[in-house]
């Protein structure tokens, strides 16, 4: 499978060369859907030159990275393009490697169900079989390079290195720990986040402040209450998933982008891209058109919106943010309506796919 | 979540919906049309009022008592006009200065994509002058403009000598606090657009403009004059703007309030307004006028130089003096009244006009109608679009719509070197050519469409093309209703009826007459019509051609929205449409 991967990140890196050329790399580093203040590249390049004039990066109100950042940029400044470029290819490897040893894991995993009786006697159709498991690595590395390529590359930090960076790593601590504790051998996806949640941890100098939690963005006393969200769902859901981590983690990063303090279209690009790997729940998801429609109607709006308030001068934020609530209401039904396919598909293995109540009808199950 | 989650109730809900379909989308449909005739009454119209409080309370008595001298500048303009061809630039910085302005002049030029018939233009380049009168006593942070287009087939020379003899009135008065910029413009719009471009400092259209060389702050607000007679009979006032934009409802409000002041005529969209809304006659006086404002919004031209100001966020009107045959006749003293008075309410502004709608239509000037009023018509209408929606016919549509946008320009000097046509000629009968010939498509897109479902196969498309529908005209509706209404009216219920069973002819005759072309030929022929000039059908449609010239031409020198929005948006969709009617 290496061709058709390497067919795939040369097309994504001539892709992204020609974007950053085009007169659209102006144009939609300025867009408020893509660049957030917590993703800005020009605030890192506003940081540097502070740095390099030998100010504090954080004195002004602008800067908003973590000091490893600015360090690893210090030098990196000059080949910004070509670090952007890496780092996304590395990450659609990584994810395509990932994905396939998970894709062995999740087989293995079911032939010994299989074997030990374990599944009711009518599921045949439930079972994943390998051919329709095998193009789903490429799809996910394919899904990963492309929407990120049209915008983040051009106006920011890749996301995944930011959004492991920024966000709060602790909630994705206990899917990695409860995949390894599984699985013998290492996967390449739990190391890659192990390494990022080691490396940001470190502290970076001494002559720099430290970076309090006060000096973060979106930490405001009134506003905790929202984002205690983020780490509401981790240990709930860790109960629950306890045998599926690599679920967990993809429930968990979606929570983190929707209820993260600026979201931009990159975080939704990147749980998105796991979509392939649970393509065999689209038989259970019920409101899945509805959704869809819900996130093209609300993703063609922002733009409108945005005109209409910032040049036309008569709509006012109200407009725009709600468009922005309404996006987040549809992303939620989304991850809790693959959730409950998740679940119900889980049921179903275990007590058959055919289901009659007491006196021989059809049941149905209605979630409570 | 009880409805999202509850399967009984979900089917019981779904049921309902299914049965009641076709009931309620033409139930909806009638509403929304309804509903917009409905506008021109009484408790969905009201007066207009003066929101700004800076604007109400103050009172000024006019002194202009310039008549002579506007007339004789006039004159003078006219005649070097004549000798020279084009702008006097010398003789209007040289009077400029005389009365006591700060002259400067920029000079502009550009190749427009292809030559333009109706003004008859191809390589631009002329000369703006602007005279600049600072407030005695304020720091210059803020501006307001008065401007007359001068091209060279327009006459507005009588517009000059006003704008001069004004400039000499407010010279001599102490109570201006803001600085007054006083703009002529060669080649009317091109040239204010050069100018506004160079003075906002921006480049969104490709002019090449030398930079200013003298400013005056922020422009609060601009008033464009156009006067081609010594005496006029009534005032006519344009409000649309770029893209449908329109200036804030103080500005036309404020303009109102003169007119009633000094007994002026003033009139909307070319006509008289109506005494009488209780009756039968004002309203339907009132829905003409509505209409005509509704084709020229949803058209996105420029309807005068004040369309281009709007887009910098200045709140700008077009008086254009009408000579017709009334007893009555002002002259310019009249005229040159109501601007003073005019400049000097405005002069009062604390800020930005904001107070008032900024999205309205006008069925009369002291008539209007707001925005969450108008709103329910479109939303009744894609109603039934959303109760009533695959790749390859969708991919070659959107090809089409990108040749439609792309090609005709391109391949403007292709065409004029095999066929004996000029540029303009080739443009347009290149776009009718790529539209007419994606009527062709369905008989080639089947051979490469799999036949695997083909019952399901065109109503998931059906589902796809009417979705992207609603959602196009949902955006559009939201920034111009004007062409957002006009286009859900036609292109709805065709698009709702298409299915490749039943009278196939029929339905492709409805589909065809309801294309956006075809909406865009019906609204040059009813505009002509509420405007009592009807045209004969030779007339139409050398009029459409004309207007299909403009409307690319438009799009490459002002960014007029309507050429991209009709051929990459709104076209593929239609031909969506147009698969599923031919589906095997």
């Amino acid at each position: 499978m290496a061709a058709p991967l390497v067919l795939v990140l040369v097309v994504a890196v001539t892709v992204r060369a020609a974007l950053f050329r085009s007169s659209l790399a102006e144009f939609i580093s300025e867009r408020v859907e893509v660049v957030s203040p917590l993703s800005s590249w020009k605030r890192v390049v506003e940081g540097l030159s502070l740095l390099d004039l030998g100010v504090s990066p954080y004195s002004g109100a602008v800067f908003h990275e973590t000091p490893l950042i600015i360090y690893l940029f210090h030098f990196l400044i000059d080949y910004a393009e070509l670090v952007f470029m890496i780092t996304d290819a590395l990450t659609a490897i990584a994810l395509y490697f990932a994905i396939q040893d998970f894709n062995k894991v999740v087989f293995k995993k079911q032939k010994l169900l299989l074997e030990l009786d374990q599944y009711a006697p009518d599921v045949a159709e439930l079972i994943r079989t390998p051919m329709e498991m095998r193009y789903i690595p490429l799809k996910v590395a394919l899904l990963q390079c492309f929407p990120q390529c049209y915008f983040s590359c051009l106006s920011d930090i890749p996301v995944s290195v930011p959004t492991h960076l920024v966000c709060p790593r602790t909630p994705l601590s206990p899917p990695a720990a409860v995949h390894t504790c599984e699985n013998e051998e290492q996967s390449l996806l739990d190391l890659f986040l192990g390494v990022c949640h080691d490396v940001c941890g470190k502290p970076s100098g001494n002559h720099l402040p430290l970076l309090l939690p006060s000096q973060l963005l979106g930490f405001h006393p009134r506003s905790l209450w929202l984002y205690i969200n983020v780490f509401f769902y981790t240990i709930p859901l860790a109960i629950k998933l306890k045998e599926h981590p690599i679920f967990f983690m993809f429930i968990q990063i979606a929570v983190i982008a929707i209820f993260k303090s600026y979201p931009t279209v990159g975080d939704v690009a990147l749980y998105m891209a796991f979509f392939p790997v649970w393509n065999h729940l689209y038989r259970f998801l019920r409101n899945i058109f509805v959704l869809t429609c819900i996130i093209i109607v609300c993703s063609l709006l922002f733009p409108v919106l945005w005109h209409l308030w910032i040049y036309a001068g008569s709509a006012n934020s109200n407009f725009f943010y709600a468009i922005t609530l309404t996006f987040n209401v549809g992303q939620i039904l989304l991850i809790s309506d693959y959730f409950y396919a998740f679940l119900r598909r889980e049921y179903y293995l275990t007590h058959g796919l055919y289901l009659t109540a007491k006196d021989g009808t059809e049941a149905m199950l209605v979630l409570k | 979540m009880g409805l999202l989650s509850d399967p009984v109730r979900r089917r019981a809900l779904a049921r309902l919906v299914l049965r009641l379909n076709a009931p309620l989308c033409v139930l909806s449909y009638v509403a929304g049309i309804a509903w917009f005739l409905a506008l021109v009454f009484p408790p969905l119209t009201q007066r207009t009022y003066m929101s700004e409080n800076a604007m109400g309370s103050t009172m000024v008595e006019e002194q202009f008592a310039g008549g002579d001298r506007a007339r004789a500048f006039a004159r003078d303009f006219a005649a070097h006009r004549k000798k020279s061809g084009a702008l006097p630039v010398a003789w209007l910085e040289r009077t400029m200065r005389s009365v006591g302005l700060e002259v400067y002049t920029q000079s502009f030029s550009r190749k427009l994509p292809f030559p333009d018939e109706t003004h008859e233009r191809y390589m631009v380049s002329g000369t703006n002058v602007y005279g600049i009168l600072r407030a005695p006593r304020a720091a210059s942070t803020e501006s307001l403009v008065l401007t007359v287009p001068c091209g060279s087939d327009s006459t507005n020379s009588q517009a000059v000598g006003l704008l001069l003899a004004l400039a000499a009135h407010f010279r001599g008065q102490i109570y201006w606090a803001k600085d007054i910029v006083f703009l002529v413009t060669e080649h009317d719009l091109l040239g204010t657009e050069a100018w506004l471009e160079a003075y906002h400092d921006v480049n969104v259209t490709g002019m090449q403009s030398s930079p200013l060389q003298g400013r005056a702050g922020a422009i609060q607000a601009a008033v464009a004059l156009e006067l081609s007679s010594d005496v006029v009979t009534s005032l006519d006032v344009a409000v649309e703007g770029l893209n449908g934009q329109l200036p804030n409802l103080d500005l036309l409000n404020l303009f109102q309030t003169f007119c009633q002041k000094g007994g002026l005529l003033c009139t909307l969209q070319g006509k008289l307004q109506p005494e009488d809304w209780t009756s039968l006659d004002g309203p339907l006086q009132g829905l003409q006028t509505l209409l005509l404002m509704v084709l020229r919004q949803a058209s996105g031209r420029p309807h005068g130089s004040h369309g281009l100001f709007l887009r910098y966020r200045v709140e700008a009107l077009t008086l254009r003096g009408i000579n017709s045959f009334r007893q009555y006749k002002y002259d310019l003293v009249a005229v040159g009244k109501a601007l003073e008075g005019m400049f000097r309410k405005l002069n009062h502004l604390l800020e930005r006009l904001h107070q008032s709608f900024f999205l309205y239509l006008l069925p009369g000037l002291s008539r209007f109608v707001s925005i969450g009023l108008y709103m329910p018509a479109v939303g009744f209408l894609l109603l039934g679009v959303g109760l009533a929606s695959l790749v390859a016919p969708l991919l070659i549509s959107q090809a089409m719509g990108l040749a439609l946008y792309v090609l005709p320009v391109l391949g403007q000097h292709v065409a004029t070197q095999h066929f004996p046509v000029a540029e303009a000629e080739a443009v347009v009968l290149t776009l009718l050519a790529i539209y007419a010939a994606g009527l062709a498509l369905p008989h080639n897109t089947h051979r490469v469409v799999s036949t695997q479902a083909p019952d399901r196969g065109w109503m998931a498309l059906k589902l796809v093309a009417l979705i992207y529908l609603a959602l196009q005209l949902g955006c559009i509706a939201l920034t111009n209703f004007s062409l957002g209404f006009l286009l859900a009216t036609t292109m709805v219920p065709t698009a709702a009826l298409a299915k490749p069973h039943g009278p196939r002819t029929l339905y492709a005759a409805l589909l065809v007459l309801t294309s956006p072309a075809a909406t865009l030929l019906g609204s040059l022929f009813l505009w002509r019509e509420l405007q009592e000039a009807p045209l004969s059908l030779a007339e139409g449609w050398q009029l459409f051609l004309a207007a299909l010239a403009q409307g690319v031409l438009e799009h490459h020198t002002y960014g007029a929205l309507l050429f991209p929005l009709l051929s990459l948006g709104l076209y593929p969709c239609w031909l969506l449409f147009w698969n599923v009617l031919f589906w095997k």
